[in-house]
């Protein structure tokens, strides 16, 4: 390059910040669009008495009496406890019982393991046609109906985190393992001790994947469960809205509570969570 | 000779014995709640059930009173009109990808902002959907305030506008996921292939044309995929917003089959439309997949 050109390099040329100036209005009439409605719901939550629909903002109108009211009349916190147990109770099956099963599927070799391998990704793979139903007859069959672990039970195992953990264990190093067999360790150990601990992030992955799907799971729930006071908050919302769509502060209020923890969860674990859903389509 | 090959033997039972005790808590969920479906509903479809009732064999009576049932076929037209969402998604999200691809500061907080909808539950994207398209709604106020219009639209309660406002919805939720998996695929190619084509004298249009959405094509074909799967089984933003109304003009066959189950017990019979529905998605992403692997897949994938 002549030297001539080079006081020119970190100065942009008209038709360059044109260009910028043209993408960042675009991003930002794109962010209008998605985050937008979040943000007028925040803003009508704090609204009170007025019609939530009236275009004037003003700042003498805001309180914070519809999540009192929401809290106080509705009994949220019941259904935020609900949703805590369900998708706690989901995480710690998948998480557990996953990556036990994944574990002889990297490591060891036995009878059926090619079989078990390809049946649990042609799950991925066929759609059940009537899952749901079927599974509400099994529920209904093991008296688990209108029980947080009927809720809990179906959905809990799932095969992409096998997969997932199967995968992260085939990248833990083999002579760590020798090396704790030469010691003496059990599988359980070895399991415990070595290779959990190497596949944290995959772990983590999985969690905030359960966390997601389950905080915001609602059809299910309104299946098993015949008794209100059970829903999480995703269902009780759907029940609420129908209930009490004249209450519009409450609704907003408790739309708000119900996303705030995704959006929290997902922004601190946003580069994790991503890689791993893009990840997804390269697998 | 002999005495290793049963030692060795021993050796492997015992492996094969703890590699299942391992499995075994995952297997048994998974059998019963996964694999058991699978097959169940294989079965269910055959029969008369519902939990009252006794059962009998009906052979392919359900899908022949499918095939009959008025609002079956409306719900199934209904369902395959979804699709058309599939191209207006997949080419906005290519867009908004290689938008925030482009390495100015920034843009970390678009993709952010982009992707909230994703991750919101379809629960609350509806009920704050509702309030914008209500006949009270934000729209409807705002367009009368400003005099665009005297009598307010109907929106979800339009016989013709209820559907594509759901589109809308649906459209709008899943941009950022698509956008997100775009832009891996954008990030994967090599910066050179861009640099050697501005050098070539190509300017910043071609090069998307020419170059990187060439590149894009398996992504294309996976997201086209997926996203015609989920299409014709959308279920969640008319069960919260118009329930198949009005008049069934937003009746989609995952809800009807929902309704013939859960407000009917017609177990046999929704199971039945459950494998329609299931047929039909294999049957288009074959096409798809087919299509795909003919015309576009074939640089390397």
């Amino acid at each position: 390059m002549s030297k001539t050109k080079i006081p020119n390099r970190n100065r942009m040329s008209p038709k360059k910040i044109a260009g910028n100036v043209f993408t960042y209005v675009l991003l930002v009439l794109i962010a209008i669009l998605c985050a937008g409605p979040f943000i007028w719901l925040l803003l009508s939550s704090f609204r009170t008495g007025a019609n939530i629909y009236d275009l004037h903002f003003s700042a003498s109108q805001m309180s914070v009496s519809n999540y009192k009211g929401v809290v106080e009349y509705m009994d949220l916190g019941k259904y935020v406890g609900n949703t805590l147990i369900i998708t706690i109770g989901g995480i710690a099956i998948d998480v557990i019982f996953s990556s036990l099963c994944a574990y002889p599927l990297a490591t060891m070799e036995f009878k059926g393991k090619k079989i078990i391998f390809s049946i649990l990704v042609a799950t991925m793979i066929i759609p059940a046609a009537a899952g749901m139903i079927i599974n509400y007859l099994t529920i209904a069959h093991m008296h688990l109906l209108n029980t947080m672990l009927g809720v809990i039970l179906p959905g809990s195992v799932s095969t992409f985190s096998i997969i997932l953990m199967r995968q992260a264990y085939l990248g833990v190093p083999q002579n760590l393992i020798d090396a704790a067999k030469i010691d003496g360790a059990g599988e359980l150990t070895i399991w415990r001790k070595i290779m959990i601990p190497c596949i944290m992030p995959s772990v983590s992955t999985i969690i905030i994947f359960d966390f997601i799907n389950n905080w915001n799971a609602f059809l299910w729930p309104i299946i098993v469960l015949q008794d209100p006071d059970k829903y999480p908050i995703a269902t009780a919302l759907q029940y609420l809205n129908g209930s009490f769509s004249y209450k519009f502060g409450y609704v907003a209020a408790g739309t708000i509570i119900s996303i705030v923890p995704v959006l929290l969860v997902f922004m601190f674990c946003q580069k994790n969570y991503i890689e791993a859903v893009s990840g997804a389509v390269k697998g | 000779m002999g005495e290793k090959t049963k030692g060795q033997v021993m050796r492997t039972r015992r492996e094969t014995a703890k590699a299942y005790l391992f499995m075994a808590p995952a297997l048994i969920i998974v059998i019963v709640f996964t694999i058991v479906p699978i097959i169940g509903s294989l079965i269910l479809m055959f029969f008369d059930y519902s939990v009252l009732g006794e059962t009998r064999f009906v052979g392919l009576d359900n899908f022949t009173r499918a095939f009959h049932d008025k609002e079956f076929l409306i719900a199934l037209k209904n369902s395959i009109l979804f699709v058309v969402i599939v191209p207006v998604i997949q080419i906005l999200s290519i867009f908004l990808a290689l938008l925030v691809n482009r390495k100015l500061p920034g843009m970390n907080v678009f993709r952010t902002l982009f992707y909230i909808p994703v991750v919101t539950s379809m629960v609350a994207v509806s009920i704050i959907w509702g309030f914008i398209f209500d006949t009270n709604g934000v729209i409807n106020t705002a367009f009368q305030e400003w005099g665009w219009i005297k009598m307010p639209l109907p929106f979800l309660d339009g016989k013709f506008s209820a559907m594509p406002c759901l589109m809308f919805i649906t459209v709008w939720q899943g941009l950022g996921y698509y956008m997100m998996m775009y832009l891996a695929g954008l990030q994967s190619i090599p910066e050179e292939l861009s640099d050697a084509a501005r050098i070539d004298g190509a300017n910043s249009i071609q090069t998307i044309f020419r170059i990187k959405i060439p590149l894009l094509k398996p992504y294309v074909w996976l997201c086209t995929l997926n996203s015609v799967i989920s299409a014709i089984g959308v279920f969640d933003v008319v069960f919260v917003l118009t329930q198949g109304g009005p008049n069934n003009a937003t009746m989609v066959i995952n809800y009807y089959s929902y309704t013939k189950a859960f407000g009917d017990f017609q177990f046999g019979y929704a199971a039945a439309i459950g494998m329609i529905q299931a047929v039909i998605t294999t049957i288009i992403s074959i096409v798809v997949f087919v299509y795909g692997k003919k015309g576009g897949m074939n640089n390397d994938e």
